[in-house]
């Protein structure tokens, strides 16, 4: 961005300084992000007015405390406007150790301050037990805690279920890990969501896994999920931080994030119609919802006989890695035939707020 | 399951995540063990349905379909597809008219092809019935040539193309069909010279590249409701095929078309005077090729430069989840089906006691469907998709200053405004003054939207204040 001498009281539009507090130097790089962001507070704000967008109010120059600032009101509107949090409630913030997580944290507890949200926030972080991966991020989540002052809880596969993610890995090879990972997570999250006695579950979830998800759910047929896509979490992505676990160089996920990288850099604001376009789907209401119930063996919610980190559990203690991986196989075989929707699906349900299968 | 399990590399979801059912015309079953050549007990081959004669393969491999049927039971599969979803959708009537949109590609000649069979068997019988009850529905056929929007100027290829399409269709007789060679600038006003210079000015107003795609799209199927309502057709069919169809619910999804994508997709689209019917729902677009190389179907392609746009890029995407997975473009089309329809993704009812009472019977049964589907009262003017009613437009401008363009453009949806409409209201006016006439006309009906004054509060949201170059 180019730097000039900055010159008081310049009007916005064609401005050399930052184009809110007209003040300071711009000083931001990225200008593709503050179009996300202009694009997504614009089309917050589309509901309720037809602004008239011309392309210049989309090049915005912006200092790095206004980005701030921005940033942490446009959270705070969410939140209010939403009505996503009662005072009182404890809050879970899953934490990764990723940026989105830990940005998550500090505004959180920033504007739980600041705006006297009367939230009792705690960091709720999962380890599935892979080296290299995890416990280096782990390590980002306890320094969080003691920067940020907020409690943390860290659930981890081995205590819940007897085996780490490397010990799966190992015994079933690469194609269906991250089948086994995303059911035991959500349900580790959960668990730990109830042992801290939480009200709500707060994730880092950003446009693009929002838009990612909802473009695999159409691509998978799985429609009772796109309900259920949208987290209160709307929070815009800062950057794009890519650290792949390790196992997940073959993930099909992957066909749509790289999808999804091309379009952004065609159409920036795809990511946020796709996420309205979810917003907007009409699902004929015949559409057959899972039914609540209990998992035998465990008792966690389920809508089959066993909730399916239990069948995924047992084929890998009897040495059957395919159980629950596939249809119409395993102890819940005759259900699978005629349910369409899965207990993937029923967890989603189940939860009172919106801690999401990604 | 769903994929392919032994070739397939990718560590997907293969559990019970999975919902797509195999279907028999798309998936490469698990239990396509006796498939391709050099395997195991050359005499296992026989093709799934008949299971008399050997099924084809195409060299290289046809991907799903290959080494499954026999080229007959393939070919009556295909038709089979087709004319089940003539028939259980009401989409040709004996009193219709019927004008097929061709494009020279695989699909809109299969789609031909089928309803020229059709139309083939109704005239034999016809001839054999003695009391000559039920008449024999016409076809027609469209060309809607785009050169003027692709080719500087007049070429050579192109009018060997359009030869080609002229001599095709005279082949398909009896029963004989009219040809309407419809340049696309002739929905623009005026002599022909004015009409070229009109559209050109209006697709070069239009700067993003997908957004001249589509609106080239919107402007084609205003051809073809003006040729259909000029000759007297009473249907309009389409080739869509269901990878076109996948690509399209990708397409609208990603460009924040979420709510109005239930429109496009249906069987019937009757929001047109001649309603829109697609027969080739559930046919991939293998299958058609497939068609074309076994029959010898004659395709024609067209000299036009390929644009890198959202669509081609979507079109890529799904090959490649396809090649993958060939069961996902029915998969991506099964889920968008999931989604409620309109009122009028059906053939409107008929209470002509001159329509046989047959054919008032399968509409009925036909409209049944679609119970709780949504109505809709206002359409975009540009692309003709229903507007959800709570979308309220407050404008920021003066009441004296809303000039025509104005009004037209705030009654586009959101998608249009942004990639079809220029934003600068000045080239907005000049864009508007060019637009086709009956583009136009359908703002003017009624859909106007209430102007209200912009709320107070939400000035303070927004970052920068309207501009005040105003």
């Amino acid at each position: 961005m180019e730097e000039t001498a900055a010159k008081p009281r310049r009007s916005g539009g064609g401005g050399r300084q930052c184009c809110i507090c007209h003040e300071r130097r711009p000083a931001l790089k990225r200008p593709k992000t503050l179009e996300q962001i202009a694009t997504f507070l614009l089309r917050l704000h589309e509901k309720s007015c037809c602004i008239n967008r011309s392309t210049e109010m989309l090049a915005l120059k912006i200092c790095r405390e206004c980005f701030y600032a921005v940033f942490e009101e446009e959270i705070h509107q969410v939140i209010v406007e939403n009505q996503l949090f009662k005072p009182g409630e404890r809050i879970g913030i899953g934490a990764s150790g990723g940026k989105d997580s830990t940005v998550l944290a500090y505004v959180l507890s920033e504007l739980n301050k600041r705006h006297n949200y009367g939230l009792d926030l705690f960091l709720l972080s999962v380890d599935e037990g892979i080296t290299g991966y995890r416990d280096d991020s782990l390590e980002t989540v306890k320094r969080n805690e003691v920067q940020y002052g907020l409690p943390l809880k860290i659930v981890s596969y081995k205590d819940l279920y007897g085996w780490t993610m490397d010990e799966i890995v190992k015994m079933i090879g690469l194609k269906n890990n991250c089948t086994f990972c995303g059911v035991f997570r959500r349900q580790a999250l959960d668990r730990g969501a109830a042992l801290l006695k939480v009200d709500k579950l707060a994730t880092g979830h950003n446009a693009d896994d929002i838009a990612e998800t909802v473009l695999l759910n159409i691509l998978r047929g799985d429609i009772a999920s796109l309900n259920h896509v949208f987290t209160y979490a709307y929070f815009k992505k800062l950057d794009y931080f890519s650290t792949e676990c390790i196992y997940s160089p073959n993930a099909y996920r992957g066909f749509a994030r790289e999808f999804i990288k091309d379009l952004e850099r065609i159409r920036p604001r795809a990511i946020l119609d796709i996420i309205k376009s979810g917003e907007d789907f009409r699902i004929a209401t015949s559409t057959k919802m899972p039914e609540q119930g209990t998992c035998e063996r465990c008792g966690y919610i389920s809508s089959q006989k066993w909730c399916k980190a239990c069948v995924l559990l047992e084929g890998l203690n009897r040495g059957m890695p395919k159980l629950g991986i596939g249809r119409s196989r395993g102890l819940n075989s005759n259900q699978m035939k005629t349910d369409k929707p899965t207990s993937r699906t029923k967890s989603i349900e189940s939860k009172q707020c919106g801690s999401l299968d990604f | 399951m769903a994929c392919n399990g032994s070739a397939c590399q990718s560590g997907c979801y293969k559990n019970g995540d999975e919902l797509a059912a195999p279907e028999e015309g798309g998936a490469a079953a698990a239990s396509n063990s006796n498939s391709n050549s050099s395997s195991n007990g050359s005499g296992n081959n026989l093709c799934v349905k008949c299971k008399v004669k050997e099924p084809f393969t195409v060299a290289g491999g046809g991907g799903g379909e290959d080494g499954r049927f026999c080229a007959e039971c393939f070919r009556s599969n295909l038709f089979g597809k087709f004319r089940h979803a003539v028939t259980s959708n009401a989409m040709i009537g004996p009193t219709d008219n019927v004008l097929v949109a061709f494009s020279g590609g695989p699909a809109s000649r299969v789609a031909l092809q089928f309803v020229h069979e059709l139309q083939y068997k109704a005239q034999k019988n016809f001839d054999a019935s003695r009391d000559r009850s039920l008449p024999v529905f016409g076809v027609g056929v469209a060309f809607v040539d785009e050169s003027a929007a692709h080719l500087p100027s007049s070429d050579k290829a192109m009018d060997q193309a359009i030869e080609d399409v002229k001599s095709l269709v005279l082949e398909l007789s009896p029963p004989a069909k009219e040809l309407h060679h419809f340049p696309i600038e002739s929905i623009c006003s005026g002599d022909s010279s004015d009409q070229r210079e009109k559209l050109k000015e209006v697709l070069n107003a239009v700067t993003d590249a997908t957004g001249k795609e589509d609106f080239l799209v919107h402007l084609r199927m205003l051809a073809l409701q003006k040729i259909a309502s000029e000759n007297g057709y009473t249907r309009v069919v389409l080739g869509s095929c269901t990878s076109r169809i996948a690509c399209h619910v990708i397409s609208a999804t990603v460009k924040g078309r979420g709510y109005s994508l239930p429109a496009d997709i249906q069987y019937v689209d009757a929001r047109w005077e001649a309603p829109v019917v697609l027969p080739l729902h559930d046919c991939l677009a293998q299958e058609l090729n497939m068609l074309c190389h076994l029959d010898g179907l004659k395709t024609i392609e067209l000299p036009y430069e390929p644009q890198s746009t959202i669509n081609s890029l979507i079109s890529s995407f799904v090959a490649l989840l396809q090649e993958e997975n060939p069961s996902r473009e029915s998969t991506i089309v099964r889920t968008a089906g999931k989604l409620t329809p309109f009122a009028f993704n059906r053939i409107p009812e008929i209470n002509d006691t001159n329509v046989p009472l047959a054919t008032r019977r399968r509409q009925k049964r036909s409209s049944l469907k679609l119970n709780g589907s949504i109505s809709s009262e206002s359409f975009c003017p540009m692309c003709y998709s229903p507007l959800i009613q709570s979308k309220v437009q407050a404008l920021d401008t003066p009441e004296a200053s809303k000039t025509n363009s104005y009004i037209f453009g705030s009654s586009c949806c959101s998608s249009c405004r942004f990639q079809i409409l220029p934003q600068d209201p000045l080239c907005m006016e000049h864009f508007y003054s060019h637009l086709p006439p009956p583009l136009v006309a359908r703002a003017s009906s009624g859909n106007a939207h209430d102007i209200r004054s912009l709320r107070e509060h939400i000035q303070d949201y927004l970052l920068l204040d309207s501009d005040n170059e105003q």
